[in-house]
């Protein structure tokens, strides 16, 4: 470990589609009020709980692995820029070319030159995060290039020029019926009798791809593990789109987040364990594909990688929340979510959605962009995410954490105090002394009067709104606690005591 | 590029200017589990059946006859380099034309591996606990492009290269080759989460396991 002696900077935030545009309180009301939505996610989540504790609950060292790979992640947090030097040096001694981006803009330039350097207008990809994050598919429409999606869900959510709701079942906010009524309107080849049977609509999926995956010169992935000490690149998948995509072109361009990094190829056994059971719920998925740079008459014989920044330095700095940055995008997290359950993915804006992508997303933009800040508000703190997830990111606590990064970020920046600041002093002021307390609680027969005849209060002002907007306050007693007890125990011996510890106070 | 790459490091490091600990990493994990190959096999046999691959446990002798009769309605098959040829000898007398052998040197084209019904290859080292196969392109796997083209893939695996856990076979293997791992013929769970096999990867899978 070298000691850091630059000069103290600034976080350099990203950028792409990771942002909530609207508050996430906004868009979840008005997902919420979608049923089938609702419905549809109700069940695929509880679908994917049961089948993940299953297998979770076969392995006796579950917890045993969820503790190495917690380690392992935080080692390579601490040794990033060395691990990252390592990879590289290991990944171009086989033949791979690597790129750097700062930014999604850049990460996009590089791509667009790199397939453009091919002299082709079309390419596939593989599902990939990293690349939905910089919005690589619009940038490439943008610029005449087509970028076919081959993931089964990806495909649903691109030919209903719709967006991901769900890290790796992207469409997951649409039932087989939905799914059925898509491929009919955008798959001009398909049987007009396709009924909504999955196995049918796969069928259908494997026959509009065929020839696009036969004849691509291109492909695009991104990688769920980089093993440092061996210069490998993993693609953890299901469906033999991403073999496809891996092995059949000429040219294979892998963009992916600085972080994804292991140190050893030991450690792959750890992940490997960890993730299709996570994610899926299965043993092992279906395929696992890993490459070292090129290997001559296997496969692509050009391959990129590009590593791309955009705002995971920043969220590095942030030595509370740091480890957001261990995700290994199992989706576990959302689908115990009580509040993702309800809202869907859509809600949270962000690439990504649910407990990861509350935290994950305003430490990568920095609190203040768009309406980052509400996501952190997007949860009970119940803490399933924390038991759910296999490198133990303890969210509920990096939730606590930028909340208060939210509210000191408004502090400095209003010459008039908020709401909250005054609400928050005027509370200083009553708990600091007993006599302050009991001046406010002879408030209390107008909370009385304020309920009304249906002795409730169903708003409150201002931003004590939120509190009443899904549930009612009872109206208040006429006298409070400490009222009662004083009457109750006049003259006696308690009441004394209460009396003169006023005094010393 | 060299700008950007330098950048990025740097960000890093100032990132990391509170010099966090590199923890250590605590390996209570099994590491492996010894247990005979009768017990390798059966859980093998197990995992691939969840999966809804074919698997049948064969000895020595019993592979040709079995891979003839898997091969029986293929049009054609392919074969890496390097196969056991004694494996092929059935369904190669059995109709003559249908084979194609493929090698690095001499790759079969990937039309021509379109209009191939099957491809029979040979495997490095499985997973029990997982259902795992790992082929690794050495002799008698060949090119990855061939064990995923063909829609039905035959995969001949050896009890001695049966390990019960994940970790025990990863030490068997060179990370740097190019390794595919196949648990069961392609899926997916896509659609409200259930899983469905056969999407775009071998729609049929059938193993035969091959006694010591």
């Amino acid at each position: 470990m070298s000691t850091y002696l630059g000069m103290p900077t600034l976080p350099v935030y990203g950028q792409g589609n990771l942002n909530a545009v609207e508050s996430f309180p906004t868009a979840a009301r008005r997902e919420l009020k979608n049923e089938q939505l609702r419905a549809n996610l109700g069940h695929a989540t509880h679908t994917i709980r049961d089948k993940r504790l299953r297998v979770v609950g076969e392995l006796p060292d579950w917890e045993d692995l969820r503790d190495a790979g917690s380690a392992v992640k935080e080692s390579v947090m601490a040794r990033l820029p060395e691990l990252l030097e390592q990879f590289e040096a290991n990944f171009t001694a086989r033949g791979g070319v690597i790129h750097w981006a700062r930014n999604a803009d850049e990460a996009n330039e590089i791509v667009r030159d790199l397939i453009r350097a091919e002299g082709v207008d079309e390419v596939v990809k593989v599902k990939s995060m990293a690349t939905q994050e910089i919005g690589l598919n619009e940038y490439l429409e943008e610029q005449g290039i087509a970028a076919y999606e081959t993931d089964l869900a990806e495909l649903i959510v691109q030919l209903d020029h719709d967006k991901p709701s769900h890290i790796l079942v992207p469409a997951i906010h649409k039932n087989r019926t939905q799914v059925r009524d898509i491929f009919l309107r955008e798959m001009p080849e398909v049987d007009p009798n396709l009924t909504n049977e999955p196995a049918k609509l796969a069928e259908a999926a494997r026959a509009h791809l065929r020839r696009k995956f036969l004849s691509a010169k291109v492909a695009i992935s991104g990688a769920n593990f980089a093993i440092a000490d061996a210069g490998t690149l993993a693609v953890v998948e299901s469906e033999g789109n991403g073999r496809m995509c891996l092995t059949l072109p000429e040219t294979l361009i892998t963009v992916m987040g600085v972080e994804k990094l292991l140190p050893t190829w030991q450690d792959l056994e750890v992940f490997m364990q960890l993730l299709p059971r996570s994610s899926t719920g299965e043993r092992m998925n279906p395929y696992t594909s890993l490459w070292t740079g090129v290997t001559e008459g296997d496969g692509p014989q050009n391959v990129h990688l590009v590593l791309v920044d955009n705002g995971r330095s920043a969220a590095l700095a942030d030595e509370m929340g740091r480890s957001a940055l261990h995700c290994i995008r199992c989706s576990a997290c959302m689908n115990v979510c009580p509040v993702y359950e309800r809202t869907g993915g859509h809600a949270y804006g962000s690439t990504y959605p649910g407990p990861i992508g509350a935290i994950l997303s305003p430490m990568m933009t920095g609190i203040k962009s768009e309406e980052n800040n509400s996501l952190p508000y997007a949860s009970s703190l119940c803490g399933a995410c924390y038991d759910a997830c296999p490198v133990k990111i303890n969210i509920p606590e990096i939730l606590v954490h930028l909340r208060s990064v939210d509210v000191e970020s408004k502090r400095g920046t209003r010459k008039v105090p908020t709401q909250m600041d005054l609400l928050m002093k005027g509370a200083s002021w009553a708990f600091s002394r007993g006599r302050n307390l009991g001046l406010l609680e002879k408030g209390l027969p107008l909370g009385k009067l304020a309920a009304g005849r249906k002795r409730k209060i169903t708003k409150l002002p201002g931003i004590a709104a939120g509190w009443t907007q899904s549930r009612d306050i009872p109206a208040p007693p006429a006298q409070s606690f400490r009222d009662w007890w004083a009457k109750e125990h006049e003259g006696s011996a308690a009441a004394g005591t209460a009396a003169q510890g006023e005094k010393r106070s | 590029m060299s700008s950007a790459r330098e950048e990025i490091l740097e960000r890093l490091r100032g990132a990391l200017k509170d010099a966090p600990a590199v923890p250590d990493v605590p390996r209570n994990y099994r590491t492996g589990v010894d247990a005979p190959e009768e017990e390798r096999i059966s859980v093998l046999v197990d995992r691939l059946e969840d999966y809804k691959a074919g698997v049948t446990v064969v000895d020595e002798a019993g592979v040709a006859p079995r891979v003839a009769e898997l091969l029986r309605e293929a049009s054609s098959y392919v074969v890496p380099q390097g196969i056991e040829e004694a494996w092929l000898a059935e369904a190669d007398a059995a109709k003559p034309n249908r084979r194609r052998n493929d090698s690095r040197q001499a790759p079969l084209s990937v039309a021509d591996l379109d209009a191939t019904s099957a491809v029979v290859t040979g495997s490095a080292v499985s997973v029990a606990e997982t259902g795992t196969i790992i082929l690794d392109g050495s002799e008698g796997q060949g090119r990855r492009a061939i064990s995923l083209i063909p829609d039905h893939h035959v995969c001949v695996v050896r009890a001695g290269d049966i390990t019960m856990i994940l970790p025990e076979a990863l030490r068997r293997l060179d990370g740097t080759r190019p390794l595919t791992w196949i648990s069961g013929p392609s899926a997916t769970s896509d659609i409200e989460l259930e899983r469905v096999e056969g999407v775009h990867g071998p729609r049929t899978l059938d193993v035969i396991i091959v006694r010591s």
